[in-house]
């Protein structure tokens, strides 16, 4: 049977953006990353925005970002992407200029550089892909693995007097005056997926504004990571991810949400 | 004749970006070259010439910006001394295998670890030979004064977009404080979007028309075969530029018993122990590379064969050396004298060492 008797043109719902390369995603099948850079390349799309925009691309998982987004991209050393996407921005202010990184690149080797960044108010848009582990290199404790989680580097499980704690660092940023818009969500629910969605192209549209720093945190699962199968984990991230990483905005036009 | 001004070669190095429509500047404080961003903030070149000046918040971020704006094909300058040099080197791999242009001056101080805030040469080896990890060569510049400083900024650039790649322009702390007399070139105007495109080949990451692929700057490639390609054209390229870029200058040579070979601040004052040895009647001669890579191997080999032994001076524990005796293929004795740890040697101390070591020896 052919893919044609099985998806006829009117049931068609459903396409490939054009800003994503024909190039098949190195992603474990299951994993949100897939899903995360079609959200991102879709409100592109929709804004008609391919020629206007540079990414830049972390050492993780996502290294190879640019093989799958189908606009003019960086790769940036391991943690430097905020650095490299400032230079970007400085020189080309006219341009869409943002980052993919994951939390080890973000929050632990690029603390620093992140910080910064978001505390000069770069005009540019970072997004925080946080699974809790270090895919790419086999599943390492990250800085945002959860107390008790167990990782190659952990296997007991995050203790925390020895380890230190899982670091919050998108509430931190949002403490800072360069940021303006700062929210996390996570792709793995068509409705989760729809307020990402929302949320990506509002931090888009705001740095076209010259607003300062927009930052979306998307917290997904990393089922080969976490030895879970795709389902599973995507349930267990909902019971132990969200409680310590809850959903929604954290900044709206400068100012801290009030919960 | 360009304007004439009495500056410091730190400032004189940041008045010369500015001129030849620098895009960008990027760096971080560290002694004993403070004076170039701070001369760069005082100027307001963001009004002279649209020139991006930004001080970032380590070394590391530094020069990961430099990579960022080279990657637009923007013209991009960034200094710092020894130890910030260090925390460079990751990123100048990275510029070096992803083939970026851009300039970057080390002011040299003296080490190891945060040693001194006094000139040294010490960090021959941290330019010259690697520095960051991979197989990649840099293209040094050795300035030898406050003029030089200023002139290596075109000249960088003009090399740095030939062959795609960083250029250093290796100072140390005793030119980057010290005040001459420097000619100033006239502005020149920053390039233009559509320059950009057309001298770089069309390379940069400007955002994607239509009308051509996805523009890509990455030193990556998980195939090997495809990795090793990257490298034969790297190399291939670092073959070109010792074929056409050696530079050097000679003092005294034609009728030379004896040969001193030194850079930058040491080849001043080698310049002053000739003119004693001379006028002890001494037929001394003085070789001085200007560029460090590539080494200025062939003239140093046709020396060898008139004179009778070799001084390496510089402010180092002799690191330039291995690539003298390398030139000579020990045909001829080589020896190394050099104050160091901050400490700048004096032409009578050269002198001596020469009589001793090669002379005498």
């Amino acid at each position: 049977m052919d893919i044609k008797d099985i998806v006829k043109e009117e049931n068609l719902v459903y396409t490939k953006t054009s800003l994503m390369t024909e190039k098949v995603l190195s992603y474990c099948p299951g994993c949100g990353h897939g899903t995360a850079h079609r959200v991102i390349m879709d409100v592109l799309d929709e804004m008609g925005a391919q020629e206007e925009t540079i990414g830049v691309a972390p050492v993780g998982c996502s290294v190879l970002a640019y093989e799958f987004m189908n606009i003019d991209m960086i790769q940036a050393a391991h943690g430097r992407a905020p650095a490299v996407a400032t230079g970007v921005k400085r020189v080309m202010p006219e341009k869409l200029v943002f980052t993919y990184q994951g939390d080890g690149d973000l929050a632990a080797i690029g603390t620093a550089e992140t910080i910064h960044a978001c505390n000069r108010g770069e005009n540019i848009t970072i997004f925080f892909i946080n699974n809790g582990i270090y895919g790419m290199t086999g599943g390492q404790m990250a800085p945002t693995t959860l107390e008790g989680m167990r990782t190659s580097t952990s296997p007991y499980g995050r203790d925390l007097p020895s380890m230190g704690n899982p670091l919050k660092i998108t509430e931190l940023i949002a403490q800072l005056p360069g940021t303006y818009f700062v929210a996390r969500h996570a792709v793995h629910t068509p409705a989760a997926v729809r307020k990402t969605k929302k949320a990506v192209r509002k931090a888009f549209e705001l740095q076209k504004e010259n607003k300062g720093l927009t930052f979306v945190e998307i917290v997904s699962n990393c089922n080969s990571g976490w030895k879970m199968a795709p389902v599973k984990s995507n349930e267990w991230m909902v019971e132990n991810m969200f409680p310590f990483y809850p959903m929604g905005d954290i900044k709206v036009d400068g100012e801290l949400v009030k919960k | 004749m360009g304007e004439l001004k009495l500056m410091k070669g730190n400032e004189a190095i940041a008045e010369a970006a500015i001129r030849e429509g620098v895009d960008a500047y990027f760096g971080y404080p560290i002694t004993p070259q403070s004076e170039v961003i701070e001369y760069l903030m005082m100027e307001r070149p963001e009004e002279r010439t649209g020139m991006v000046v930004l001080q970032a918040e380590s070394e590391l971020a530094a020069i990961n910006m430099v990579y960022g704006a080279a990657s637009c094909g923007k013209k991009v300058f960034t200094s710092s001394s020894s130890p910030g040099i260090s925390l460079y080197q990751e990123g100048i791999s990275y510029i070096a295998g992803a083939e970026l242009p851009c300039v970057i001056a080390n002011i040299v101080r003296g080490g190891p670890g945060l040693g001194t805030i006094q000139p040294s040469q010490a960090d021959y080896f941290q330019s010259v030979k690697g520095g960051g990890h991979g197989d990649y060569r840099m293209l040094t510049l050795a300035p030898s004064s406050v003029q030089e400083m200023a002139d290596f900024i075109e000249l960088g650039f003009e090399i740095a977009y030939k062959y795609r790649g960083p250029v250093m322009i290796q100072s140390d702390g005793m030119i980057g404080q010290m005040m001459e007399k420097v000619e100033l070139k006239d502005q020149k105007p920053r390039w233009s979007a559509k320059e950009i495109n057309d001298l770089n080949g069309n390379w940069a990451t400007v955002g994607k028309p239509e009308s051509r692929e996805r523009n890509i700057i990455t030193s990556l490639d998980l195939d090997s075969a495809k990795m090793e390609q990257h490298n034969h054209k790297l190399q291939a390229k670092y073959r070109l530029m010792e074929e056409n870029e050696v530079r050097y200058e000679m003092f005294d040579t034609e009728d030379a018993e004896y040969l001193i070979v030194a850079y930058g601040s040491s080849a001043r004052i080698a310049q002053k122990s000739i003119f004693l040895a001379r006028q002890k009647g001494l037929k001394v001669g003085l070789l001085r590379p200007i560029t460090l890579y590539p080494f200025p191997t062939k003239p140093l080999a046709e020396l060898a064969k008139q004179v009778k032994g070799i001084l390496s001076v510089e402010m180092s524990a002799g690191q330039m050396i291995e690539d003298i005796k390398l030139s000579v293929e020990c045909n001829i004795p080589v020896e190394h004298f050099g104050r160091y740890g901050g400490i700048i040697h004096s032409p009578e101390e050269v002198l001596e060492a020469l009589e001793q070591k090669i002379i005498g020896g």
